[in-house]
């Protein structure tokens, strides 16, 4: 008997050694389970979405040697590095030549052209959604515009400031052209098919109780069949991030026939991020950006520009050409700075519809990315 | 020597007796198998309570905030977690019990089929069997869902077959609406119930006293629907009014409509248990023995009278036990609607979880639901088993 019970025993004490040994981390194994599916849910599909998954945990203290000297070591080095995206068509991925296009792209160039006139002093370095914050930190990169969605987190605790949105990104819906679905309302009695996720599934059925609307909601748990099963016209509608819907469309067979909605039911501003501690690089990125809006917002375009510079009698106009007052040298730049952005990569108008308007395959109706004139949120601060 | 040996006054030494050994070695079984028990929840609560949760249900009672596309009861967002769940658990049992009825029938039907003397249906139904039971069932249901369902016509394109239209948006059906006299035609139901039992328990009486078998079932059920369709009629309204389906904007409404996730999903699981219970059913049968056919044959029974009346009583017991377990399996294999979009009860507690974060609780209640539903259908089983085991005198 005791000879039977004896390898049972020792193969018995055996594991338990082998489960002591990894105890530590096996009590939330149902939660490890899904977390990482969710997880990989919502980055998969949506890049925006990414700001869930973030752990603020992960900060490395305070970024090394960047003080508040970027712009020095930006000028010494000849170019201005930027944390990019590969992979998500209109905002960062590399084109048919090999070269990186989208809108956070130009926005790099804008950056570019500010601080040395020339649009093509840049670099990008592709970055992952889990790397992006890491760079940012041990000044691998001098600014990260990599539809980085902008929470209170990571504005605090990961050590980076959101200087501006360039993107006001967030939950939206495709839907078939040939349907004539334009608002939520025309969706009553409709089909939704929704990937289960964090957020998502519940901000549809939020928005959804909220406006009275009956729908019939399809989840799935993979992203392929759910844009499948849209595709065939299972679905009138397909909900995820408008950035991941954009992407995601030119995907399908024949993508003119669907149109993302204007309606966006979550907030998901994107925008450029800098280090802490770097106010003057910080105002530098933000200016640009503001630049791109008020060069948007006075029909300033890079093929008018030279003629407004040269006839405008506006004041602030002026002074955003550099030919009036000294703003430039307030940001440590070239007078001409707003001109070199306007001229080399141009307005907001130009830089959305280049790469998100809709003679593009990943058009975006513009909602509200527009100037505040025009009902959006884009608005820059007075030029004096 | 010997006598010296047993009337030794030295008792065996305690590690070398087997008595005390054996209890010794289950003790130390059961007090390892209880710690390591112990250590891993202990283990569970620590992790749980550095991340500042303890295990607890009340979030049960929390509103959910997620919609579910079929159900049967009505939900909407506002309901709790507990009430989704719910819904999910109906979807699954739902579509069990469908599933297992038309497995059944299918799996007769092949299984018989497949020892027919026909050669032909005897080739096609062990060509099904072989074939179905080597497919993963995800992999058919991907098929049904992917290929088959969702290929159909545009819900604008719909195929119409008289009153039921099929597209991908499902399958409509004209469906019955409870009209103000349905509860009290339900008490007709219930006279036409007690009514048919009576016309059962005389016939059977006059069937006992003059040692011919009645056609009690026909007359019985002739009987209710008798009672039934007079009711039917005469009833100031008819207890259910008609519905039928109809394209109104985006979607069918009226009617019942199938929705593809459940077509296909009911398919697939019909499709793949039947091709084992086809197999259950062949060796039921085969472990009649021969002699068994060739009396019957003798008597001049036919065919189906042998196959009813002799074969089947005697292979329903070697059939039911695998029968059972092949029962559950379809039960349990619903969980694989997660991959089609069905919302059955691991797909709406995947969103629970998801939404509620609470990780532990809805995975035990998960597995706590379907162990419940195995242990109902498994109960059932062996109370059927029992009912039709050879009765010995």
């Amino acid at each position: 008997m005791s000879r039977k019970l004896f390898p049972v025993l020792a193969l018995l004490i055996v594991l338990s050694m082998v489960l002591a040994a990894c105890g530590g981390g096996a009590a939330p194994t149902a939660e490890e389970a899904a977390a990482p599916a969710a997880e990989e849910a919502a980055s998969a599909e949506a890049p925006a979405e990414e700001a869930a998954a973030e752990a603020p945990g992960e900060t490395e203290g305070p970024a090394p040697a960047a003080g508040g000297d970027t712009l020095a070591t930006v000028l010494e080095r000849g170019h201005v590095i930027c944390g990019g995206n590969a992979s998500v068509p209109g905002f960062g991925f590399l084109d048919t030549e090999g070269n990186y296009a989208g809108f956070d792209i130009d926005f790099c160039k804008a950056v570019a052209a500010a601080v040395f006139g020339d649009a093509e002093a840049y670099e990008i370095r592709p970055l992952s959604s889990q790397e992006r914050f890491t760079a940012l930190q041990s000044g691998e990169i001098d600014v990260l515009i990599r539809n980085t969605t902008w929470t209170l987190s990571r504005d605090t605790d990961l050590g980076s400031n959101f200087v501006a949105t360039t993107f006001y990104d967030g939950q939206g819906f495709i839907v078939r052209k040939a349907d004539g679905i334009e608002t939520l309302e025309d969706l009553d009695g409709g089909t939704v098919c929704v990937q289960t996720g964090t957020t998502t599934e519940a901000n549809l059925a939020d928005v959804m109780a909220a406006r009275g609307i009956s729908y019939e909601p399809v989840v799935y748990e993979d992203v392929e069949t759910g844009w499948t099963t849209y595709e065939e016209g299972r679905c009138d509608a397909y909900t995820t991030d408008k950035s991941g819907l954009v992407s995601r469309r030119t995907l399908l067979t024949v993508p003119e026939d669907h149109v993302i909605m204007d309606e966006t039911i979550s907030k998901e501003p994107l925008g450029p991020v800098v280090r802490h501690g770097d106010d003057q690089w910080f105002d530098i990125v933000q200016w640009t950006v503001f630049a791109t809006f008020f060069a948007e917002e006075h029909g300033i375009t890079s093929a008018n520009v030279d003629e407004m510079m040269a006839s405008t009698v506006a004041p602030s106009e002026q002074k955003f050409f550099g030919s009036e007052g000294e703003l430039g040298s307030f940001l440590g730049l070239d007078a001409d700075w707003a001109y070199n952005i306007v001229a080399q990569v141009g307005n907001y108008e130009e830089i959305y519809n280049r790469n998100l308007g809709p003679d593009t395959l990943t058009y975006i109706p513009r909602g509200l990315n527009s100037l505040y004139t025009n009902g959006g949120l884009l608005y820059a601060p007075a030029w004096r | 020597m010997e006598k010296n040996k047993y009337s030794t006054e030295e008792a065996i030494p305690f590690w070398r007796d087997e008595r005390i050994l054996r209890v010794l070695g289950q003790i130390v079984f059961l007090v390892f198998v209880v710690s390591l028990f112990a250590y891993l929840y202990n283990n569970m609560i620590t992790a749980l309570a550095a991340q500042g949760m303890t295990p607890s249900f009340e979030f049960l009672k929390n509103t959910a905030g997620f919609d579910i596309g079929e159900s049967m009861i009505e939900y909407v967002r506002s309901d709790t977690y507990g009430r989704a769940l719910l819904v999910g658990i109906l979807n699954t049992v739902y579509v069990s019990i469908i599933g297992i009825f038309f497995a059944t029938i299918l799996g007769v039907i092949l299984g018989v089929a497949r020892l027919s003397t026909n050669f032909l249906i005897a080739k096609l139904s062990s060509i099904y069997l072989e074939i179905l039971r080597n497919i993963p069932l995800l992999v058919l249901l991907v098929f049904w869902y992917s290929a088959v369902f969702i290929t159909l016509p545009r819900v604008k394109e719909a195929i119409s077959l008289g009153p039921v239209f099929m597209s991908n948006r499902g399958i409509a059906i004209p469906w019955g609406i409870p009209s103000e006299t349905w509860s009290t035609y339900l008490v007709v139901l219930l006279v036409g119930l007690i009514a048919a039992f009576v016309v059962a328990w005389q016939l059977k009486r006059v069937g006992e006293k003059t040692g011919r078998p009645p056609l009690t079932t026909f007359w019985s059920s002739l009987t209710f629907f008798a009672v039934a369709a007079l009711g039917w009629f005469v009833l100031p309204q008819a207890p259910m009014v008609a519905d039928y389906p109809e394209l109104k904007g985006l979607n069918f409404t009226g009617g019942h409509v199938f929705s593809p996730e459940f077509m296909a999903l009911l398919s697939g699981l019909v499709i793949y248990s039947a091709a084992f219970i086809g197999e259950i059913v062949r060796a039921g049968i085969m472990s009649v023995s021969k002699g068994q056919t060739e009396a019957a044959k003798a008597l001049g029974l036919t065919g189906f009278q042998t196959l009813r009346l002799v074969i089947f009583p005697q292979a329903m017991r070697v059939i039911v036990p695998p029968l059972a377990s092949q029962y559950l399996n379809l039960t349990k294999n619903t969980s694989l609607a997660v991959a089609i979009g069905y919302p059955d009860l691991f797909s709406v507690g995947g969103t629970s979880l998801n939404q509620s974060g609470r990780a532990v609780e809805v995975i035990a209640l998960m597995m706590g639901l379907y162990l419940f539903s195995s242990l109902v259908t498994s109960a059932f089983m062996n109370w059927y088993n029992k009912k039709i085991k050879l009765v010995e005198r």
